[in-house]
């Protein structure tokens, strides 16, 4: 059984009709069953349509978690970097940080990743239509997955894009002759903004994933799982990247 | 060997397979450090004599034999034991679940770890060997192939195999927190949970953290190495005259990532190893853990705690002093949760109807170590005292007691207590008693004198003491003792390997609860529905009967002893 969460207004009205029984839909927070109710006193695998959902997600936001770990330590180097000069023979403090000037181009980069978390969003809400769910649940056709498809390939093309935009954002940087490994400002600047590319990448290969799960998965509870826990992958690395682009930027 | 058994007992994501394949690997990587610390203790004792099929051990190849005794045994043997062979041995059954939430996931893991072992070992065979950085890696040592012997392909593979152990160890670690957090059966409430699976549970959290750190780190230094960058290459770098690429990188930033990742690490490896003690000694002493919710309540401190401590390992690293002073607070505060439930073990011990059996011995060897290494702890956390300790032998007979011994004898606990579960069979208990008395004497015998070479200034790292200069010397017969007795300990493992082998075809079968336990693990029900706390021991309702397994169906009736 899947879980859904918004509901329509022709949903509410249908509640009631008085004829048959409802569809048995997880009505939060009781689950559907009554009042009192309590998922967690069943067995393991019979706790309720989220249930595998809401692991999926668990293992998706503790990776992340330890993810953000990882930039926030190589923002650390940021911090450090520039305060570790040395003491030169005539006693004057000699650093070699000097600051950078982002490339304009991350300004439209990041209003592309801003604009396809909105898009991602989008397509995940899709699949958690009660009344498309439903549908898909009987078997009666594909509307959601019909409905997130278009804005699953949206994401990946804004993706790309921002990934274009960012090798174009390289492209500049090196041919005004800065490198990886010019100076300590540009090492972090590519640093950053490769690892997180990096992460992009792996994004956009989640992303073609779900696209195919979508339709290839046969159960329901899949392809949310599919969809949900890229969307949050994605919209993490969306998070990430506007600390990395207001800490390029702003905190030179 | 056909393929069904491969796929059965090897390639597979049954948990319990995956912890026999982790204890083989810990094993193997044990017995590979323990090797490379006798080779160590033989050098320092007798330096000029020539090893058969080697000759005599240059010192660039004492430094290399530290190096990887440290890497293998705190990675491979110390964190993979506790935390992940364990775990996938009773994690899932402690809590009523029959399967982890993610079995392949899981698997995936063990494979990554393997891979990690065999890219470290590799370093061995590539030309001029394994790295000699320590098993810290500082820079700037680590940054040029020219700093040294090892430092090049060597100290590459190095930083492959640990960035590889972080990625397996997180993996393996997101499995056991969501196991957890969503997999308890019915009623397996948070305050039902075992000792042991709180630990897992914090010890999980700080892997996850810790070990993004490492490998955030361990990147940053394989750019520096390679790409140009300089994250932690300081200015003015001089290598055999020749001054080197300039940069004025920080390697204070590596201490101070090395020790974040390094000090939860401690107590990733530490914890599991706690939450079984407190178990173990319920079990044999008959009575309930007295103050669970403290036991919890210290456990998710040390986990917080764990994480601001790490500034302890760099008091004379030119970190700001005020700095220090911060550091050692913290790590003095972290005294008090593990004093907290060292006191609740020997209240358990007072008192208690002891069953005397190996399981219990090891746990009382685990908290022996964990006592006289742990006393040292808050005088190495002045910075003042630290100051003159620091890089000693002092160093070394601290965090080999604390971590590297309390943390084998759980370990050697847990496969006492557990051996029946894989094979319906107790271990020997004289094999298993003698092999605890032995291993304990000479485990003292070892670890202790060092703390007297310490406070006599014996520094760490140094391949000999005799030779020129003779000022430590007359601290060569401390040396030789503490030789045989290294011996001595490795040999009392034979006992134990013995007993292993032996055991697994010869000793009698038990029934399925061998030490009449409460906790999940032992339950003949596959889907238990938990109506009761942990450790219920104590006079119950049933004659012969003084405990309340978790699987009871009855309500609770025991009246605490």
């Amino acid at each position: 059984m899947p879980a859904t969460f918004t509901r329509h207004q022709v949903e509410t009205e249908r509640r009631d009709t008085g004829y048959g029984g409802k569809p048995p839909v997880d009505r939060r927070p009781t689950g559907g069953g009554g009042g009192d109710e309590n998922w967690d006193s069943r067995p393991s695998g019979r706790r309720g349509p989220r249930e595998q959902l809401v692991r999926f997600r668990l293992a998706m936001f503790s990776g992340l978690a330890g993810d953000f770990v990882f930039f926030a330590v190589l923002v650390s180097a940021f911090f450090v970097r520039p305060s570790s000069g040395h003491i030169s023979a005539a006693d004057t403090f000699i650093s070699d940080w000097h600051p950078l000037q982002a490339p304009p181009i991350l300004w439209i980069n990041t209003a592309i990743l801003l604009l396809s978390t909105l898009t991602m969003e989008t397509a995940r809400r899709q699949l958690f239509h009660e009344i498309d769910v439903m549908e898909e649940w009987l078997g009666l056709g594909r509307p959601a997955v019909r409905r997130a498809a278009p804005w699953l390939i949206a994401t990946i093309v804004l993706g790309l894009l921002f990934l274009a935009g960012q090798w174009i954002a390289w492209e500049q940087l090196s041919r005004e002759g800065f490198f990886f490994s010019s100076n300590p400002n540009s090492h972090f600047f590519y640093l950053v903004t490769g690892t997180h590319a990096f992460h992009l990448i792996v994004g956009i290969g989640a992303l073609l994933f779900a696209l195919v799960a979508m339709f290839r998965f046969r159960k329901v509870e899949l392809r949310q799982i599919a969809v949900d826990c890229t969307a949050w992958y994605w919209h993490a690395m969306g998070l990430f990247w506007i600390f990395l682009f207001a800490l390029i930027v702003f905190f030179q | 060997m056909t393929v069904s058994f491969l796929r059965r007992r090897v390639f597979t994501t049954d948990h319990r397979q995956l912890a026999i394949l982790y204890l083989f690997l810990g094993l193997a990587a044990v017995i590979a450090g323990t090797l490379l610390s006798l080779l160590m203790r033989l050098h320092r004792t007798w330096p000029a004599l020539a090893l058969p099929f080697y000759g005599v051990l240059k010192p660039e190849d004492y430094l290399a034999l530290v190096t990887m005794h440290g890497t293998l045994m705190v990675f491979f043997v110390l964190t993979i034991v506790p935390q992940s062979a364990f775990p996938n041995l009773v994690l899932p059954a402690q809590i009523g679940a029959t399967r982890m939430a993610f079995p392949k996931l899981n698997a995936a893991a063990f494979w990554i770890t393997l891979a990690s072992f065999l890219t470290l070992l590799s370093a061995f065979f590539v030309p001029q060997g394994a790295p000699i950085a320590g098993w810290t890696s500082y820079p700037p040592f680590t940054e040029f192939a020219a700093a040294g012997p090892g430092q090049g392909a060597g100290m590459d593979l190095w930083i492959i195999a640990i960035a590889l152990f972080c990625v397996a160890a997180e993996a393996a670690s997101v499995n056991f927190l969501v196991t957890i957090l969503r997999l308890r059966c019915s009623g397996m409430t948070f305050r039902r949970l075992p000792l042991t699976v709180w630990s897992w549970l914090v010890s999980s959290g700080l892997t996850v953290i810790a070990f993004s750190a490492l490998l955030a780190a361990a990147a940053m230094l394989l750019t520096d190495r390679h790409f140009g960058t300089s994250f932690f290459l300081p200015s003015g770098e001089v290598l055999n005259g020749i001054v080197q690429r300039p940069g004025s990188g920080s390697p204070m930033l590596w201490l101070h990532l090395f020790w974040f990742f390094g000090h939860p690490e401690v107590y990733i490896s530490i914890l599991p190893g706690m939450g079984l003690a407190s178990s173990l000694l319920a079990n044999f002493t008959r009575r309930s853990v007295p103050a669970y919710g403290l036991m919890v309540v210290c456990t998710l401190l040390i986990g917080v705690l764990g994480l601001g401590v790490w500034g302890h390992h760099m008091f004379v690293s030119g970190m700001n002093p005020y700095a220090g002073t911060a550091f050692g607070l913290t790590t003095i505060a972290i005294a008090v949760p593990s004093s907290a439930e060292v006191l609740t073990w020997l209240a358990m011990l007072f008192r208690g109807r002891l069953q005397v059996a190996s399981p219990l011995l090891f746990t009382l060897g685990f908290l022996s170590f964990f006592i006289a290494g742990g006393l040292t702890g808050p005088i190495l956390a002045q910075p003042a005292l630290d100051a003159y300790l620091h890089n000693t032998f002092f160093v070394v007979a601290h965090f080999h007691l604390v971590m590297a011994m309390a943390g084998v004898f759980s370990v050697f606990a847990g496969i006492y207590y557990w051996y029946p579960l894989l094979t319906g069979r107790l271990l020997n208990e004289m094999l298993g008693q003698i092999h605890f008395w032995i291993s304990l004497v000479a485990a003292y015998g070892t670890f202790f004198p060092m703390h007297l070479a310490g406070l006599a200034g014996e520094p760490r790292h140094y391949a000999q003491l005799a030779g020129p200069v003779t000022t430590f010397a007359n601290l060569l017969p401390v040396e030789r003792g503490i030789t045989w007795s290294a011996f001595l300990l490795a040999a009392a493992q034979i006992v134990f390997l013995m007993n292993i082998l032996w055991s697994v075809r010869r000793c009698s079968h038990v029934d399925a609860n061998p030490w009449r336990a409460t906790t999940l693990e032992w339950s003949p029900i596959l889907h238990p529905i938990v109506r009761n706390g942990p450790y219920v021991y104590g006079p119950t309702a049933a004659p012969q009967q003084d405990f309340l397994p978790q699987w009871a169906t009855s309500e609770p009736r025991v009246r605490s002893s």
